[in-house]
């Protein structure tokens, strides 16, 4: 199981064990709180990206600001580790660093690409549907890991909501408001 | 990413600009403003601690939504912010004063009081507001006396947005669940001894006004040891109007009909439950007047459908015997200062995109701009708006930034006049080292210190 397949899949069920309220450690196989939680997962990612660097991926990023951003990967990274370690220039991405506590990672697919990824688990589709913009082939990158036949795909970042469409929100947004 | 200078600046000293509020909304304006070359930002926060409502308002089951602490320690210790805690900001200095050592304020100091319901009987003993129950347990030194009686059997929430079912789940969660968070420990054992075992949640209108979202109601659903207790009648026409709602809300709507369907186990010791269309009236208090024993609800009917509909009386009433009750209906900002423009209707400061209205060279983000509602994510896109324009208003000249502003040397030099002595990042990173030590003693994430002396004794030594 790729490090970033391993990491979705550990956060995915620290998700679910919380849901079920067994006693849940602060302390996890990935560390995401305190100094270097972050950079220890993408240290990890550093680690087997010397093993794997035969299975190079790319992929583009059609910006906010309609420019378009190439980031290069491996398979088996995240989308949200894309972002992260190309240190491409999307405002607020990933805040909750991957762990399915915001939509901040909220990304749009092409069709054709969307059905080739994987069945989206019900803690993604419950962060998911806070997302402005919500469309048929949203997912979140965080949950997203790469594959070779993912190779040069295409993904829009989606508008957020700013101070000039608070009135749209509440015809556009499906979500009911949130505090 | 881009690094821009502004143009037009004398080499010795770039933009300087002074933020009020160490919250989310100052943080993340902030960091945007640093994107801009040479600009130096102050932020300036009441508390010796920083993070507002991340570190007291996010549930201590919540650690995730946390993580944002660690984008905005980077921004702290930045080397051209400087952050200055223990500062009352419209007492220890006036917003003209720090205008006079800026090119620009950002007001980003959040929403620090609360709705009131209005009522007879609220203000006695065993009604609280969501604001100083959740301060309480987050350890806001404020709160730290509350004492909550929790030796009866009935809570009612006012209010069924997500800090309403924050609330239920920590008065339901078992305590194994919460004695490893940064709960703080005195309310660890309040909670520990707690006899409160039925919450009702209460809302104004239907099911499908319900302002919480799915998480924190898969949250309530799956909690151990207890069971759902809804009235079915509050769902009425609920099925037959699924297939045409946006897939969010018919999810959530789902969850709920679940929830009614299954309940639960029936051995469960603890039961929860909404009840919708109910308005609170009057806090009733027991025979001797002392204390509240129960609460009046107004039955409502609803006009109208979707988000819009509107909750209309019908003269019906309804009285449920309670022992401690919480009004979750909203948080609210008050005024900073005479000289800064509000808005009492609508508890804002009032302004354009930004930009207070009628006053050059101030701005504001977060709550304090657009209203006490959004989650972490919608405070930062904001926040990065309001950082935009100021950036857009450098750049077009509209601040005068060929005048050299003194800065944190003024103010740190006025408040030294004043008696008041700020606490820096590092200094605040000691607290913050202590209360990690002190929380693994304890076996939990840390343990807050919930005392301002101590924090400072901590701070400056």
């Amino acid at each position: 199981m790729s490090a970033c397949a391993l990491r979705v899949f550990v956060q995915r069920a620290a998700v679910t064990r919380k849901a079920a309220h067994q006693t849940f450690s602060q302390t996890t196989a990935f560390p995401r709180r305190g100094t270097g939680s972050y950079t220890h997962g993408r240290g990890i990612n550093t680690l087997t990206n010397s093993l794997r660097a035969e299975e190079k991926v790319t992929v583009h990023f059609l910006n906010r600001d309609g420019k378009r951003i190439t980031g290069k990967a491996l398979t088996g990274e995240s989308l949200l580790d894309v972002v992260v370690n190309n240190d491409l220039d999307i405002d607020g991405f990933g805040a909750c660093e991957g762990t399915l506590a915001c939509s901040t990672c909220h990304l749009i697919f092409e069709e054709a690409v969307y059905k080739k990824l994987g069945a989206v688990s019900d803690e993604e589709m419950d962060m998911l549907d806070l997302a402005y913009g919500l469309s048929d082939t949203s997912r979140l990158g965080c949950q997203v890991c790469l594959r070779k036949d993912l190779d040069g795909m295409i993904l829009r970042v989606p508008d957020v909501i700013s101070d000039a469409r608070v009135d749209s929100e509440k015809e556009s947004s499906t979500a009911p408001p949130k505090v | 990413m881009p690094l821009r200078c502004v143009r037009g600046l004398s080499s010795s000293s770039g933009p300087r600009v002074c933020i009020v509020g160490g919250g989310p909304a100052g943080f993340y304006t902030a960091q945007q403003l640093l994107k801009v070359g040479n600009t130096a930002v102050d932020i300036y926060e009441r508390l010796p601690v920083p993070f507002g409502l991340v570190r007291f308002g996010v549930a201590p089951d919540h650690p995730e939504v946390k993580n944002v602490i660690n984008t905005f320690t980077q921004t702290g210790q930045h080397e051209r912010c400087s952050f200055h805690g223990n500062v009352n900001v419209g007492k220890d200095v006036t917003i003209d004063e720090l205008r006079q050592a800026y090119h620009a304020v950002v007001l980003s100091y959040g929403a620090e009081g609360n709705r009131s319901m209005g009522i007879p009987g609220e203000g006695l003993p065993g009604v609280f507001s969501a604001k100083d129950f959740v301060g309480w347990y987050n350890g806001l030194p404020s709160n730290k006396e509350l004492h909550p009686d929790l030796s009866f059997e009935t809570a009612v929430i006012l209010g069924q947005g997500n800090v309403a079912l924050d609330v239920a789940r920590i008065l339901l969660a078992p305590v194994e669940m919460l004695k490893e968070t940064d709960i703080t420990q005195n309310a660890l054992e309040a909670l520990a001894g707690s006899k409160v075992r039925r919450v009702l949640i209460v809302g104004r209108r239907g099911p499908l006004q319900i302002a919480c979202t799915i998480k924190e109601l898969r949250e309530m659903v799956n909690l151990p040891n207890t069971r759902a207790d809804m009235l079915p009648a509050d769902f009425e026409g609920i099925a037959e109007a699924l297939k045409d709602l946006p897939r969010p809300r018919k999810r959530l709507t789902e969850l709920m009909m679940k929830a009614v369907k299954e309940g639960g186990d029936d051995k469960a010791e603890k039961c929860w439950g909404f009840r919708f269309f109910r308005s609170p009236v009057e806090v009733l208090a027991g025979a001797d007047g002392k204390r509240a024993t129960g609460i009046r609800l107004a039955l409502n009917k609803l006009e109208g459908s979707g988000e819009s509909a509107r909750a209309e009386v019908t003269g019906q009433l309804e009285d449920v015997d309670c022992g401690l009750i919480i009004s979750s209906i909203g948080y609210k900002s008050i005024p900073i200062d005479p000289a800064v423009p509000f808005d009492p209707r609508r508890a804002i400061v009032p302004n354009e995109m930004g930009r207070v209205q009628d006053t050059a060279g101030l701005y504001c983000s977060g709550w304090v701009k657009r209203g006490p509602t959004g989650v972490i994510a919608t405070t930062m896109n904001d926040s990065f708006d309001t950082a935009r324009v100021l950036i857009q208003d450098m750049e077009a000249g509209k601040l005068d930034l060929s005048v050299n502003k003194p800065g944190a040397q003024a103010i740190t030099a006025l408040l030294q006049t004043r008696g008041v002595r700020a606490v820096l990042f590092s200094q605040w990173e000691k607290i913050n080292a202590a209360e990690e030590k002190r929380g693994k003693s304890l076996g939990k994430a840390r343990e807050k210190l919930l005392d301002v002396d101590e924090m400072l004794k901590i701070a400056w030594s």
